[in-house]
């Protein structure tokens, strides 16, 4: 564990060191800013829901910052050569993975904090709970953790950090898109799509100030599924 | 300390290296000489643990590399052909995150990076960003973070590539120095590096070893000991027919005349001792001026010229 920590401050430490980092954090205040001006506070409408689609406009937001964050993550060691370092030192392939995780993790939190002045601007005309607020947030973060994992698992795949941004994008589509894909078919297949949805399902609870157990449960495990599938991908690169 | 039986890895359908055997002994320098595509890499990523072998074993200090990879890991110091740099970090920060990472006890850190620092003369760029430094700096570093945790086995794959001559000379000064503490495995096809830093050679081709053994021994093997170069100044006849009757010598030849100057090859006897002091003495006792003395310089060439030919050949 304390390798995967040493890698996860590493990693973070490369995010505010280099101008990716910056760059990322600009793009997303941008959009979320932007996203909120132009849909959330326009028009008439009680506190509570801008805050709900403040919390849905953010959530397309981290995933584009997820699939950016973690495009580089493994694909750019295997490019620059520094897995062999990796690779050669005492650390198990499990606490490369969890540490890369971790680190795209800790800057994603960072990366979402500074938007927080924008719920704060309800407080200005109107009245949010606090409950809502934190399920929000909270539920941004176990929705960003996933989509960060599928995309560790992408960057374990390939040794080109923007193709592994595009299969990260491409998988975490298909499974929004399985929501749709739920409204075309008939069950029991629609209820399996439905289960499965990444955001359909499973993300407006927490966007409307609701923590489930079903869904952090659901978030937890596309998690632990992706981040085990990069550990084997990584372990089946030394046989190679 | 090493010991490697019937080591092979395939990449898809084709053998880089192939049933492989060998031992090296603690404290040993090893030199991988081989053409580029002849498996030195592959065998120094399966020594280092990066890869898996497909068969074979590998123990060092008697652990089996595919049982307990993690362990020998600890061992091991692993410098590979391009150095695993992070660009945005400082020297510094770098290795104190590798000596970390290699579980350097907390309080030991920032000895162990300075000292290795010291080693390797990065001393003065250890605020630097790794990004801002030359080659030869960044090969350094590289050197560095193998060392940084001080491990009984380095492994060096090409470490002089890309070096401009004096950087290369001071590579090679500083591999000599690290003798003895540390048993170390090094690759190159530069064949005046691996003749001037290792013990003992392990010539690789087409993913076999087609020989093993020292400068020396491999030369014997292929047709006759260690050539000697003599340059005097005079009668180059009169200098081969004095050195012909010093004991050890099997064979000597006026290669030519030009002018003053002649240049002299001899051939020692096969179990002969180093020769060089006896031809001094006996050049200066008959008052002939002695411009050079040296084992000829295309001496591991003409060896692994033969080795690989012969191979090629087979």
């Amino acid at each position: 564990m304390r390798a995967a920590l040493l890698i996860a401050r590493r990693e973070v430490g490369f995010y505010l060191r280099s101008w990716t980092g910056y760059l990322i954090i600009a793009l997303v205040l941008f959009l979320d800013g932007f996203l909120f001006n132009a849909f959330c506070v326009s028009g008439s409408k009680l506190s509570a829901q801008v805050l709900t689609e403040f919390f849905y406009n953010a959530s397309g937001v981290t995933v584009i910052a997820a699939a950016l964050i973690s495009m580089r993550l493994l694909a750019e060691e295997h490019q620059s050569g520094t897995i062999n370092l990796l690779y050669s030192s005492p650390v198990r392939d499990h606490e490369i993975v969890l540490g890369k995780f971790l680190g795209a993790l800790v800057f994603l939190a960072v990366m979402t904090l500074p938007t927080v002045y924008m719920p704060m601007m309800i407080f200005l005309h109107g009245k949010i709970s606090w409950g809502h607020l934190a399920a929000g947030y909270l539920g941004l973060m176990f929705y960003g953790a996933a989509a960060l994992a599928v995309g560790t698992l992408a960057s374990a795949l390939t040794k080109i950090p923007i193709l592994a941004g595009v299969i990260a994008g491409c998988s975490i589509g298909v499974l929004i898109l399985t929501h749709w894909l739920a409204r075309v078919t008939e069950r029991p297949l629609s209820e399996v799509l439905t289960a499965m949805a990444f955001h359909g399902t499973h993300f407006p609870p927490f966007q409307q100030g609701m923590i489930h157990l079903r869904d952090v449960v659901y978030y937890l495990a596309i998690t632990y599924v992706a981040l085990f599938a990069a550990t084997r991908v990584l372990e089946a690169r030394r046989w190679r | 300390m090493i010991e490697v039986d019937g080591l092979t890895k395939y990449y898809g359908t084709h053998a880089a290296i192939r049933d492989l055997h060998f031992s090296i002994a603690r404290g040993e320098v090893i030199g991988f000489l081989g053409l580029n595509g002849a498996g030195k890499t592959t065998t120094l990523r399966v020594l280092g643990c990066v890869l898996l072998p497909t068969s074979g074993h590998v123990t060092i200090d008697g652990i089996d590399i595919a049982r307990d990879p993690h362990e020998i890991r600890k061992r091991i110091g692993f410098l590979p052909d391009s150095p695993p740099l992070y660009n945005e970090m400082t020297v510094g920060n770098y290795l104190t995150f590798v000596a970390e990472l290699r579980g350097v006890g907390r309080s030991e850190v920032a000895r162990r990076v300075a000292a290795v620092e010291e080693q390797t003369a990065i001393r003065e760029v250890n605020s630097e960003v790794i990004a801002s430094l030359s080659h030869g700096y960044r090969q350094r570093v590289g050197l560095a973070q193998a060392l940084v945790h001080n491990p009984q086995l380095l492994i060096l794959d090409e470490p002089t590539s890309g070096l401009d001559p004096v950087q290369i000379v001071e590579m090679r000064q500083l591999i000599k120095n690290l003798r003895g503490a540390h048993t170390i495995l090094l690759s190159s096809h530069i064949l005046s590096e691996i003749s001037q830093t290792c013990d003992r050679l392990l010539v690789i081709q087409s993913g076999e070893i087609v020989a093993q053994g020292s400068e020396e021994q491999l030369a014997q093997r292929l047709g006759g000991a260690a050539a000697i170069e003599i340059e005097l100044r005079g009668d180059g006849e009169r200098g081969r027919q004095l050195l012909a009757s010093v004991a050890g010598v099997a064979q000597i030849e006026l290669v030519r005349q030009d002018g003053e100057t002649a240049l002299l090859r001899c051939r020692p006897a096969l179990e002969a001792a180093e020769l060089r002091p006896a031809l001094v003495r006996a050049l200066v006792g008959a008052e002939i001026d002695l411009l050079r003395i040296d084992r000829a310089a295309s001496q591991l060439e003409s060896v692994f010229l033969k080795l690989t030919q012969t191979k090629e050949a087979a």
